[in-house]
């Protein structure tokens, strides 16, 4: 079964935040929660399936439905990390095309920037029983040097240079000085990121994103209730999602899940990467982009870097618009998970109301994708493809 | 330049004797007997094959560097890295005892099994 044409987002809403002191995790979620019902002109009421990830304080979507008082006949809780949310939409679709739910509600939190969170640089020490803890835990392992060690061994492979990388953050921030809400919106140059201080060779600070409070929501539907609604129509035509390991020790950190989910969600949709008028790639940090790039199929393994310099991802400059929100970059990594924005950007552009200085246009057709837990460790992945009708 | 102390793992069952083993200064890869694959982590049921049927075998602690960062953001910068080991199997480590500036894909290492917290002794890499 396809789940291609059987259900649009009706609803999608980015909370303003950036540092919440003054909120709970689950006001977070009720608030983002009531912003997105209200974009696709729906109420509490009509929510009857509830999709949340790990951020969800207490036991997922029992404590959450609980405090939000919905009724839903079917729950989600897949925790794909950054990657949750566009695997939400993906089995948000299949659950309605299945007849388990008509609209679907999926939230994201948090406030790690107000809890004082040292995100990427301070190993997390986990539950002795998580199967990897005791042969990864002693070396320290961080976000981003996890990420650094697959960017490290992509220029080792294929030539990549920290300018190329740099130019994915330069793109983010010529679109990010268009967004009020946005944490940087300071345009950056080449070498600005090149001079930032390193945190873990080859990434250096301006190669990182930024960590924000805040969240976002998005409203899943079926056909009949999206067309009788008076939002502009962003149809879902194709959704994958994929997972990647270590592989019992065969470890290639040259590519992602992304191979996989991206594949899987072009061959749904019928479409290839040339025909994605804009894309949502998920940058935790620039190295990420590249990669995704590469394995989503818009450029040749291995030609990340020369795909993303001079400009090529900056909207109105560009061949392929990316992040026009400034991303996780520079805009918002709301509960160090950017899976979430990246549905919400797209979706303004395939409606056509992302900012006018950055509207790709006739954006009929726009791709969004995330990856989620440790590019060179263990991750998930997530792609969905969204046309406007 | 003092190193960085490493912090304990945490055994299971079903790795206690691998820890025991570096204590008597050993280091152990797994290996299937059905399949005859190594692996790394190590594992009681082979991840390639998935018989019941591994073996702790001694391994030469030869390796060469697959990927590697400094972490320099850190009280003590340390680098971190993938080891391909000579059995075949990757494995997450560090590297210590050298200038991190100098350290490069592709050069050649060999374990030292290295005090950590708890009494632990954990699978380091150095040049050589």
């Amino acid at each position: 079964m396809s789940i291609k044409g059987k259900s649009y987002i009706v609803g999608a809403y980015e909370h303003p935040t950036r540092k919440a002191p003054d909120k709970s995790v689950a006001q977070l979620h009720a608030e983002v929660a009531a912003g997105a019902l209200a974009d696709a002109g729906l109420s509490k009421e009509d929510v009857d399936g509830y999709f949340c990830a790990g951020d969800a304080p207490g036991m997922g979507p029992i404590s959450m439905v609980d405090y939000l008082n919905l009724r839903v006949r079917h729950v989600d809780s897949t925790d794909t990390g950054g990657s949750s949310y566009l695997v939400h939409v993906g089995h948000a679709a299949e659950a309605i095309a299945a007849g388990k739910c008509n609209v679907a509600l999926i939230t994201l939190a948090g406030r790690p920037r107000s809890e004082g969170m040292a995100t990427g640089t301070a190993p997390r020490q986990g539950n002795p029983a998580q199967p990897d803890l005791q042969w990864e835990y002693p070396y320290g392992p961080t976000v981003v040097n996890m990420y650094a060690m697959v960017a490290m061994r992509h220029m080792y492979e294929y030539g990549t240079t920290s300018e190329q990388l740099a130019w994915i953050k330069v793109a983010a921030s010529h679109h990010a000085q268009h967004n009020p809400n946005a944490m940087l919106r300071e345009v950056v140059t080449v070498e600005d990121v090149v001079n930032s201080p390193m945190v873990a060779d080859p990434l250096h600070r301006l190669d990182c994103c930024v960590i924000s409070d805040g969240g976002g929501a998005l409203i899943v539907t079926r056909p009949e209730i999206a067309k009788s609604l008076k939002r502009p129509l962003v149809k879902l035509i194709g959704a994958g999602e994929a997972t990647k390991g270590q592989m019992g020790g065969a470890v290639d950190l040259t590519y992602s899940a992304a191979r996989v989910s991206g594949a899987a969600a072009f061959n749904e949709a019928g479409v290839t990467p040339a025909d994605i008028r804009y894309a949502s790639i998920y940058d935790s940090f620039t190295i990420t982009v590249l990669v995704q790039l590469e394995d989503l199929g818009f450029c040749e393994k291995g030609q990340g870097g020369r795909f993303v310099a001079d400009g090529n991802l900056i909207s109105g400059v560009g061949k392929l618009p990316f992040n026009t929100d400034g991303g996780g970059l520079c805009n918002n990594h709301p509960a160090n998970r950017g899976g979430m924005t990246k549905v919400i950007e797209a979706v303004r552009q395939v409606r056509g109301e992302a900012h006018p200085a950055v509207q790709v246009a006739n954006c009929n057709l726009a791709l969004a994708h995330g990856t989620g837990g440790q590019l060179g460790t263990r991750h998930g992945s997530g792609t969905l493809i969204m046309e406007r009708e | 330049m003092t190193e960085r102390t490493l912090p304990a793992p945490t055994p299971t069952p079903e790795t206690e004797a691998f820890w025991a083993a570096t204590r008597a200064g050993k280091f152990l890869v797994k290996t299937c007997t059905e399949c005859q694959r190594a692996h790394w982590y190590p594992r009681a049921l082979c991840p390639f094959c998935f018989a019941d049927a591994t073996e702790w075998r001694e391994a030469s602690g030869k390796g060469r560097i697959y990927s590697f960062s400094i972490m320099r953001r850190a009280p003590q910068p340390y680098a971190i890295a993938y080891v391909a080991l000579e059995e075949g199997p990757m494995m997450m480590t560090n590297i210590v005892g050298c200038d991190f500036d100098r350290i490069a894909i592709g050069q050649p290492v060999r374990v030292e099994l290295r005090e950590a917290e708890g009494g632990f002794r954990v699978p380091v890499f150095t040049p050589g």
